[in-house]
């Protein structure tokens, strides 16, 4: 048995060995996210003044919607990434940081999840 | 015991007794840009929505994105979207150890804010050129 604690534990500075892959993780969806957001805002500069038939064609092949589902998943895992560092450095109070904390990962995975449903259900009917 | 010595570890620096700088204030920029493109994340989303529930939904959708309110968000979104893109390239950059001396980094700032700026003008010129062929 130890009698003695850790120093690091003792001062609350340890590490929680998850920082890296949040970091990496990060990098990954941000070079993935370059050309994918390219794509995306171009396709967007046509369509949002086009008629509704013409974005209905742009949505019908699979590479369009497979560029597309990558595009709503890698927003939102990015996106939850940051809100996440966000949240974690300005908000001192621990409840509302944890409240934030949950809600910004509910409200990105329902997001992905209808955007990709939606892109799914233009591309089938 | 444990609280009061933790009440002595370092803080992120207090934006209101920070002196701005250019580095400074891109920093910012960047954080804020981000949770401005967490909203139009969002807005993708119910885009694509719009787009599957049928013609109806996505003229409606599309009458708010071409209102004056609508357009006045896109020109917010498109500018943090450049801004964002530009300056995470940048960081990108920094993270393989390139373009770390202060001169450096106050250059290639600039060169990001010129940048943002110009995409967003051409992706506006695009956007209303087009809109006058396709309407």
């Amino acid at each position: 048995m130890k009698f003695e604690t850790d120093v690091h534990v003792a001062r609350g500075l340890g590490s929680a060995k998850s920082g890296v892959h949040h970091w990496i993780i990060q990098r990954v969806t941000a070079i993935a996210l370059i050309p994918l957001s390219l794509w995306f805002t171009c396709a967007f500069i046509v369509l949002v003044t086009a008629p509704y038939e013409y974005a209905r064609e742009w949505l019908s092949t699979p590479w369009a919607v497979t560029f597309s589902i990558l595009f709503i998943f890698l927003i939102f895992y990015h996106g939850y990434l940051g809100m996440r560092v966000i949240w974690e450095d300005y908000v001192p109070q621990t409840s509302t940081k944890w409240a934030l904390l949950i809600g910004t990962k509910i409200l990105s995975t329902l997001m992905a999840v209808l955007g990709i449903v939606s892109i799914l259900k233009v591309f089938i009917s | 015991m444990r609280d009061s010595l933790k009440a002595r570890r370092p803080l992120s620096p207090h934006l209101q007794v920070y002196k701005i700088q250019i580095t400074s204030l891109l920093s910012i920029l960047h954080r804020g840009t981000g949770m401005v493109l967490y909203g139009g994340a969002v807005f993708c989303t119910l885009w694509f929505l719009a787009l599957a529930e049928g013609s109806e939904t996505y003229g409606a959708m599309q009458g708010f994105l071409l209102h004056p309110v609508g357009l006045i968000m896109l020109m917010g979104l498109s500018f943090s979207f450049f801004y964002h893109l530009c300056n995470g390239m940048r960081h990108l950059l920094w993270d393989v150890g390139i373009g770390y001396d202060l001169p450096d980094v106050r250059k290639s700032g600039w060169l990001v804010v010129i940048f943002s700026f110009l995409l967003t003008g051409f992706a506006w010129i695009l956007g209303i050129m087009l809109g006058e062929i396709l309407s």
